[in-house]
């Protein structure tokens, strides 16, 4: 008789898990032989490669179609999504993705199109991205987007760029960036490639962008100030106006850091605020899948001010309808430049305003609603097992230190750990840098009331077992996703990138 | 709302539990005057089959290049994808999962990646490639980036055979970091000499395989003038299905290469979102933007993968990182992966036979055009012909009859009239006789 305990002790055979498979590399099977598209044989002539033709294989496998589906089938069953449960992963927005967004994209006339097609050719795609940037203008308050950033760090690129092509133009050549000690860390990486030295700004005691330091290191040099807001902390930066002016005494320019704009869309419109220019992450607020690590899109909403300086292309309506202006050149502008191939993350417009168009600007409203209220009541139901380092309220997540885990010998990734047994996806883990051993948890809006007190529970548990001194529980955890423990420092001391065929003997690479 | 769980009565005990009387008390920290209270000036809430009838109109404003004979390229290629990519793709796992930051659920992932790299690496033979960029052009300036940073040196020679789009990104990229980017001339002439132009401050060249107008070319000497000088050779592919057939940028002694992968798995989506790709000879691995897969065990011993070498990274980096990449291209590049793997070694070299077999069958038809000659000597699936007027009001001729005829050069070079009445076609597997015929009657037609 063999109990549950043995199997666990022993294991399979095959070292699968029921319907957990181990998978090999896709170099590990098949042979060069198979295919799983058939095509058919080429026509014969002469060709015309000029003597470059490729002399040795490539050294890729074959596979069976059957053998490719299974194989992918079985990669995706390792993973987490938002499909598969609770994915609180802070600052990432990881909502509900609507398959209408996915259908519409795929759509003939619009999936397919050609980025060169004659504009005489695609003026329904035209038309889609003007108005998916009227939507993003309206919910903004702001006179004018940039389509073309293909992420949230490309728009910050873009934003700056936009910036610096504007004080260049009135002949003030700044040279540093304020950035908050809170920033992603794409705000100090962007802000240097473009050239600026970063100067990082303190955050107060309530977690906010400490204004008075901030007016301090605000002078003729500064070109830019770019704060999060909703910060990273998860709070509303109330001096956000006195910001905004500030910076606009000091001739500088007020970037503001879009990511979170769940937690203002429908309510809030950062032209209000006297920002200046601003992304926006349509595969955070608007829906588009993250797809395990992209693609984004990064549009970025302008000032009247800022407008002119933006990148190639745009589109503009003339008496033969829509047309895109694709050179500098060829603008009333000065754009900058351009930033990217082509125009932009079209197949993200089409999902993100299928998905502004689901909700309307009343659903909008209610979605920056829920979220906040979901944070809200998660902090609410946690701050007398964690420690919540600002004030109440938070806007749509909510940020724990690990000051309560202090002495437990259990740390903030032990916790993380622990959560991924119990069938959750962390919250964001150590950061922002600001408090120790950070937890940001961001609920979103489509999550339920059952699946957040569910989480809500399961944190309590855990802290109280943590509490309990129960260290060797939470060291070894996990214990049941499909990898434990993952040796990390091995990873990166002997980097292995790529798969070898196992007679060569690649240490290192 | 069907996309909102919380109902009203959730709400209200939610609120009770926070002790606050109203969702809008939990904005207070918003300036008063800034809190609206109406929804924005923008239409209501829609079922899906409104919206969907919506996107249906915006669909039917374009003409559709599977229903039209089409014969575009200049980076962005129609090619047949089969249907198990994008339904593996959707898998919600795939679809809606992030970054792999917990690597424990995310195998998945990190393993797909790990094979993208490895199959990347294969095909430009290079020792290593990354887990992706956003797109080609932006893959070609953070080449250009890296060069300069590695070397130490500003000036960047950028051949006149480079796609346009990426020149000019480049060029951006460069612009306030100091960059000397030396851009050479259209080469529609095939008369360059990238080599003439390095010297002692160049820190690399960036040429194009199959070119911007289709020709394949050998860099080999390039790459030994670039070594001598002690700068780097970059190498662009746009056309990755080439790579099936050519020999690989790294046989020829590329030290980086930058490329466009949309054409395996990926439609070409009006340009974007697409996926960029980047590889490396080893010693340049800890220069790479971007994320990069790696093999290790977990605490049990088994093999596993995780995201490695992050401290090039920005969010450990920050203002001294590699790059600001953060989201990059995943999806894409899972879709890139499945189709090769479809493919298999066979079914790639049969693929690239087979778009080169329509290129030449294109060519021997275009130059049978009266009045039309064919630039190139070589080729792989695109080419440049020579018209006798304007390539611009021939294709939107050719447009009024149902076909996609190409791409004017002037499209993208708008201010130099020597390119005028260049042409840029390109022929895949899609491409029928009949689709040849419809070209070549409309040319003549539009010619006439
Ligand atoms: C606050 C913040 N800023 C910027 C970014 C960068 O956006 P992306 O990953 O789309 O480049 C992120 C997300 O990753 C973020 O959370």
């Amino acid at each position: 008789m063999m109990d549950r305990a043995m199997m666990d002790r022993e294991g399979t055979f095959t070292g699968n898990r029921g319907l957990e498979k181990e998978e090999p590399l896709i170099f590990e099977q098949g042979s060069p032989g198979k295919t799983a598209v058939d095509l058919p044989e080429p026509p014969a002539s002469k060709n015309r490669l000029g003597g470059l033709e490729r002399r040795a294989p490539i050294g890729l496998p074959g596979l069976s179609e059957p053998e490719v589906v299974r194989h992918y089938l079985r990669l995706s069953q390792k993973n987490y999504g938002i499909d598969t449960g609770f994915y609180p992963l802070g600052s990432c927005t990881m909502k509900h993705n609507p398959r209408i967004n996915e259908k519409v994209a795929r759509l003939p006339g619009l999936g397919d199109l050609h980025p060169l097609q004659p504009v005489s050719t695609v003026q329904g795609a035209l038309e889609l991205i003007d108005t998916c940037a009227h939507w993003l203008k309206v919910l903004t308050g702001m006179p004018a987007v940039t389509m073309n950033p293909a992420a949230g760090a490309h728009g910050e690129l873009v934003g700056l760029m936009t910036i610096r092509a504007a004080l260049e133009d009135r002949g003030d050549a700044r040279k540093r960036v304020l950035v908050p000690e809170s920033a992603h860390g794409t705000n100090p990486a962007t802000a240097a490639m473009c050239g600026y030295a970063v100067q990082s700004i303190p955050a107060d005691d309530r977690g906010r962008v400490d204004l008075a330091i901030l007016r301090e290191r605000l002078d003729s040099d500064v070109a830019a100030v770019m704060v999060t807001n909703p910060n990273t902390c998860g709070l509303f930066e109330n001096d956000v106006q006195e910001i905004a002016k500030a910076t606009h005494e000091a001739g500088a320019f007020f970037y503001c850091d879009g990511a979170n704009f769940n937690a203002l869309v429908g309510r809030v419109r950062p032209g209000d605020l006297g920002i200046d220019c601003m992304h926006l992450n349509l595969h955070k607020t608007f829906s588009t899948p993250h797809g395990g690590g992209g693609p984004g899109s990064g549009p970025v909403v302008l000032s009247e001010a800022l407008a002119p300086y933006a990148p190639v292309p745009y589109v503009v309506h003339g008496p033969d309808g829509a047309t895109l202006v694709e050179k500098p050149d060829d603008s009333d502008g000065k754009p900058f430049g351009r930033i990217k191939g082509f125009h932009g993350q079209f197949g993200m417009f089409v999902r993100a305003l299928s998905y502004m168009m689901s909700l309307g600007s009343d659903g909008l409203r209610d979605v920056s609603g829920d979220a906040v209220l979901s944070a809200n009541y998660i902090l609410a139901r946690l701050q007398d097992t964690f420690r919540v380092p600002f004030p109440a309220p938070c806007m749509h997540e909510v940020l724990f230190s690990d000051r309560t885990l202090k002495g437990t010998g259990v740390t903030t990734l032990d916790m993380a750990k622990a959560l991924l047994d119990e069938g959750f996806h962390p919250m964001t883990v150590y950061f922002p840098l600001v408090v120790n051993g950070a937890m940001l948890v961001e609920p979103t809006e489509t999550e339920s009331k059952e699946s957040i007190d569910s989480f809500v529970d399961t944190m309590k548990h855990l802290a109280e077992r943590a509490a309990a001194g129960d260290v060797k529980f939470f060291h070894d955890s996990p214990y049941l996703t499909p990898r434990r423990r993952l040796d990390e420092t091995t990873a990166a001391r002997n980097p292995i990138l790529r798969w070898h065929p196992p007679s060569l003997d690649h240490a290192a690479e | 709302m069907r996309y909102l769980p919380l109902t009203h009565e959730d709400r209200q005990q939610m609120l009770s539990v926070i002790g606050a009387e109203s969702v809008e008390d939990l904005f207070r920290d918003v300036p008063a005057d800034a809190l609206l209270s109406d929804p924005v000036a923008l239409p209501g809430t829609q079922g899906e089959m409104a919206v969907e009838q919506a996107f249906r109109a915006f669909a039917a404003g374009n003409v559709s290049p599977s229903s039209a004979p089409s014969f575009l390229g200049g980076g962005a290629y129609r090619h047949h994808i089969p249907a198990t990519v994008d339904h593996l793709i959707q898998r919600g796992e795939f679809l809606t999962a992030y970054t792999p930051y917990q690597p424990e659920v995310a195998q998945g992932t990190l393993q797909y990646l790990f094979e993208f790299q490895t199959q990347v690496a294969l095909l430009t033979g290079m020792d290593v490639a990354n887990a992706s960029m956003y797109d080609g052009a932006t893959s070609c300036a953070e080449a250009v980036m890296m060069a300069t940073r590695t070397r130490k040196r500003r000036r960047v020679v950028i051949s006149g055979g480079l796609h346009p789009h990426y020149r000019e990104t480049s060029v951006t990229y460069g612009k306030y970091t100091d960059l000397d980017i030396h851009a050479l001339p259209a080469d529609w002439q095939d008369s360059e000499d990238a080599g003439a132009a390095i010297d002692g401050e160049t820190a690399c060249v960036v040429v194009q395989y199959p070119d911007f107008f289709g020709r394949v070319r050998d860099y080999t000497a390039l790459a030994d003038a670039c070594h001598a000088a002690g700068a780097l050779l970059v190498v662009v592919v746009t056309e990755v299905v080439s790579l099936g057939l050519l020999k690989p940028p790294g046989e020829m002694g590329a030290d980086i290469v930058a490329g466009e992968g949309q054409s395996l798995g990926n439609a070409a989506s009006f340009g974007g979102p697409t996926v960029g790709l980047m590889a490396v000879r080893g010693s340049f691995l800890r220069q790479m933007p971007g994320r990069l897969a790696g093999q290790t065990v977990d605490v049990d011993g088994r093999r596993g993968f995780v995201l490695t070498l992050s401290t090039r990274e920005q969010h450990i980096r920050r203002e001294k990182a590699t790059s600001n990449i953060c989201t990059n291209s995943g999806l894409c590049a899972l879709a890139f992966t499945i189709h090769l793997t479809l493919l298999g070694e066979q079914g790639l070299v049969r693929l690239a036979e087979l778009n080169h077999a329509n290129a030449v069958e294109l060519a021997d038809r275009l130059a049978a055009v009266p009045g039309v000659d064919v630039l190139n000597d070589t080729f792989f699936n695109e080419l440049t012909v020579r018209l006798p007027k304007p390539a611009a009001g021939v294709v939107d001729a050719m447009a009024e009859r149902g076909v996609l005829g190409g791409i004017p050069v002037s499209r993208l070079y708008p201010d130099n009239p020597d390119l005028r009445n260049l042409l840029l076609v390109a022929a895949t597997e899609l491409n029928s006789s009949d689709d040849m015929d419809a070209l070549v009657a409309t040319l003549t037609e539009a010619l006439s």
